[in-house]
């Protein structure tokens, strides 16, 4: 296959991953409107255990054992779409690598795409361990948006790097950045969430929608374990970046804007990890500062590079 | 700028008590280092960074300031007051992240004794009521307590818990035994090493900042470069900077090709950078042949040598009404455009007659088109030099440093011709003639690029901090501080009904994640009670 060729079935098939994904948000969102509401409270069950005295334990953690969401089949489509939606995706990423002759991630267009897949990819990995069934649908909504984002207006055709952008160091440092923007952006569906179930059962709200989200806590220690999984990551690629700007630019922080925002987000999330186990932070306010970070990093991403000129100006929109 | 236990429960931030400058001081000190006050510093820190990616900063891109500045005209001396065109070296900014090091530092230090404690140390003595822990199992069991606690201890060892089997005098049932154990101590020893580390990165950076220089010069192919500072278009250095510091070597641009990207849809976006060089590291040393591409720099005595923005210099030769030659030599243009159209000025002092001056537009690749002339590509598909001249003086005599991309008109007159302003543009080997003043050719096109010298001292310890930094994370994030207690003592009544005398003992196990609770603590404690069944029956 050329590199034309390529590049073409990379567009077609970018296309046809966003219209497999609307799919699958179609359906889960079919799921979420017509599922019976989650019944499951907070109570001890009182667990025999072996010959002795019984005990009472608390039932564990939602997140790995909580009963099992009630779900529809519509679930199962979605699902389906879904990881149909990834593969064919990771097809597209791979020929536009082919395409351009590199690794797909050197301009906005390409970021976001890749970006895509890694999100998909990632709550795919982590939904196999948690129940994330309520974040489903917001997880895949987030990703069509990005895609239908990238496709519309951030579009690129494939071609060769700039000279700065010749080096080792973009596969390290933007796969890093790509993979923890990823990892970012579900903690902070998670978090939206949370503050969303939080709210209302501070209002007593018992709605069909709140029912369906898992409980409070449940979501807060979501959002925690995924961004204490993406902040060495993220602190990893502003390294990785660093020792790059030293070969390209001559210093290895130089305060342009893109490292400067790179710094803000890395500080914000460094307050969310410390209010979380700062009493009287934890929940609600940390649940903001983690909205406060990852909207950092949006902007790090597209505001920057729209609206400042700086050495990373190359990325182009 | 804790994470874990010490800091958690700081007491609510009360008002300074009017006591002397001891209890003052202490008061002050224990605000800094509270936890509620590092999140504000932190959130500060991130606040106090944002201007300096709004407003462009001097040190990274002068004339961006210098554009700012004038493009805003009523908030530039607001601006220059606040200092933010160098946000990054302001009191104001250094308050900040000064305040963040001493409260960091005044965190960890307590925190690090601490820690040396407990490592020492034998794990808690388990808490009266092990029924109110999170995770908590109660069997009885035909085997003694005595054994129950040795093989208790020996399953949580094997499990890579520190064991301890303290004296349990708090256990409400008299003779009960108790084992006691902790794991992932290895978390609170990352934690300290991510905040070391981050102390080590920030003296990197003061390092950095007290010795570094750096320094950028524009250099004709075919030209050379001493390493010494009057050389240099510009040179920033630290304070402790010695100019005597400077590696002594020499370089020569043999040549500098630059390659621009000829079909495609990328067509025009540079494709490559190259620098043929030859360096001689000092006075007298023999000379070696580089090359230094964009992201390969050259390293020569702990400097590093970087192509920066390259450019076109036309070769322009003036000669006067007889033919003589007056200047003739490579003249630098600054590209203004993604296509290389670049201005710049020649400027020819005479003494006796008047000077010339040249103002000119340099095209890669000119066309004549609907707006007249333009480059349509940045590679030299059909160089075209268009100029217009000028006479009078140039007012390089009046000592005022002037730029050499200006041309200074106020002293000169506009060459015309049939009553127009003179105009010209010139193919490679054509010449036109100067009305009344002589002739101008072109006579090829060289290129320049701008080199910038630098030395950023301290960038190993920098990244030693911050590979520790890393490394110390992901025992802080992914490593789970737990402690498990057992307690076995003989039940209180034996069924009546019993007639063997066997012993009946209660064996009740519990767990605590500090910090984090883990959703594997009831797990956890499920597989060391199987395990501490199997052996006791």
């Amino acid at each position: 296959m050329n590199a034309d060729s390529a590049a073409y079935w990379s567009d077609v098939l970018v296309d046809a991953a966003m219209i497999v994904w609307a799919v699958a948000l179609v359906a889960f969102a079919a799921d979420w409107a017509f599922a019976p509401a989650r019944t499951a409270r907070r109570e001890r069950v009182p667990v025999a255990v072996g010959a002795g005295v019984p005990a009472e334990t608390e039932p564990a953690d939602e997140v790995t054992s909580a009963p099992p969401a009630p779900t529809t089949r519509w679930f199962g489509v979605g699902t389906g779409t879904l990881v149909l939606g990834t593969v064919v995706l990771g097809i597209a990423v791979a020929l536009r690598g082919v395409a351009a002759g590199r690794v797909p991630w050197a301009n906005m267009y390409e970021f976001s795409t890749t970006g895509s897949l890694l999100v998909a990819a990632a709550y795919l990995l982590l939904a196999r361990r948690y129940d994330l069934r309520s974040l489903a649908v917001w997880v895949t909504g987030v990703l069509v948006l990005t895609l239908g984002l990238a496709v519309t207006v951030l579009y690129v055709p494939a071609g060769p790097l700039v000279p700065a952008l010749q080096s080792p160091w973009l596969v390290i440092h933007v796969a890093a950045a790509t993979l923890a923007a990823a990892l970012f952006t579900i903690a902070m569906v998670a978090s939206a969430l949370f503050l969303v179930r939080d709210t209302a059962d501070r209002r007593g709200a018992t709605g069909r929608f709140v029912s369906r989200l898992p409980r409070a806590e449940a979501l807060d220690r979501i959002s925690y374990r995924v961004t204490a999984f993406g902040f060495p990551v993220w602190t990893f690629a502003v390294m990785a970046g660093a020792i790059w700007a030293e070969y390209a630019w001559g210093r290895y922080w130089g305060w342009d804007p893109k490292e400067t925002w790179s710094l803000i987000t890395w500080i914000v999330y460094a307050a969310y990890l410390h209010a979380r186990t700062t009493v009287g932070w934890r929940g609600r306010r940390a649940a903001i500062i983690s909205l406060v970070a990852y909207s950092t990093l949006l902007f790090n991403f597209f505001g920057v590079n729209i609206a400042f000129v700086g050495l990373h100006s190359y990325g182009g929109v | 700028m804790t994470q874990t236990l010490p800091r958690q429960q700081d007491p609510p931030p009360s008002t300074p008590p009017a006591l002397g400058p001891v209890e003052l001081a202490r008061w002050a000190w224990r605000q800094l280092t509270s936890m509620r006050v590092a999140l504000f510093l932190l959130f500060l820190l991130a606040v106090a960074a944002v201007p300096g990616s709004i407003v462009p900063q001097r040190e990274a891109n002068p004339l961006a300031a210098a554009d700012w500045a004038d493009r805003n005209p009523g908030l530039a001396p607001w601006a220059e007051r606040l200092g933010l065109f160098d946000v990054y070296s302001t009191p104001w900014f250094a308050a900040v992240y000064l305040l963040l090091t001493i409260s960091l530092i005044g965190c960890i230090l307590p925190r690090i004794r601490l820690h040396a404690r407990a490592l020492r140390a034998a794990p808690p003595a388990p808490p009266r009521r092990l029924d109110r822990l999170p995770a908590h199992e109660r069997w009885t069991s035909k085997t003694d307590p005595d054994r129950a606690v040795a093989v208790a201890e020996r399953v949580l060892a094997e499990a890579r818990f520190r064991v301890a089997t303290p004296a349990d005098t708090r256990a409400e049932q008299p003779g009960a035994l108790a084992v006691a154990a902790e794991r992932g101590y290895l978390k609170e020893t990352g934690n300290l090493l991510f905040h070391l580390a981050l102390v080590v990165v920030l003296l990197a950076v003061a390092v950095g900042g007290l010795f570094g220089y750096r320094g950028s010069v524009l250099v004709v192919e075919g030209d050379g470069f001493a390493n010494s500072p009057i050389q240099y278009d510009g040179l920033t250095a630290g304070p402790a900077f010695d100019v005597g510091d400077l590696p002594p070597f020499a370089l020569t641009l043999d040549s500098f090709v630059v390659d621009f990207v000829t079909d495609g849809p990328a067509a025009g976006s540079p494709a490559d950078f190259e620098a043929r060089v030859r360096l001689t590291r000092s006075p007298g040393a023999e000379e070696e042949a580089r090359t230094i591409r964009v992201n390969e720099p050259l390293s020569v005595d702990g400097s590093l040598v970087h192509l920066l923005n390259p450019g076109y210099a036309p070769v322009v030769t003036v000669r006067d009404t007889s033919g003589e030659v007056l200047f003739s030599q490579p003249v630098p243009f600054l590209p203004q455009d993604e296509t290389f159209t670049s201005t710049g000025v020649v400027k020819v002092p005479r003494a006796g007659s008047d000077d010339i001056g040249l103002q000119a537009v340099f095209l890669p690749t000119g066309v004549i088109g609907p707006n007249g002339p333009q480059s349509v590509f940045p590679g030299l598909g059909n160089p075209v030099l268009v100029l217009t001249a000028w006479t009078g003086d140039l007012g390089l005599d009046d000592g005022v440093p002037q730029s050499v991309y200006r041309l200074d008109t106020s002293g000169m007159t506009q060459l015309t011709q049939d009553g127009e302003p003179f105009r010209a543009a010139l193919d490679v080997g054509s010449s036109a003639e100067l009305p009344g003043v002589g002739s101008v050719s072109l006579d090829g096109v060289s290129t320049w690029v701008n080199l910038q010298v630098s030395r950023n001292a301290g960038k190993e310890l920098a990244l030693l901090g911050a590979a520790l930094a890393v490394l110390g994370l992901l025992p802080t994030l992914f490593v789970r501080r737990r402690r498990v207690w057992v307690r076995a003592h003989l039940a209180d009544a034996v069924p009546a009904t019993s007639t063997a005398p066997a012993p009946v003992t209660v064996i009740e196990i519990a767990g605590l994640d500090r910090v984090e609770s883990g959703d594997d603590l009831h797990e956890e404690l499920a597989t060391l009670r199987r395990a501490i069944e199997e052996e006791t029956g």
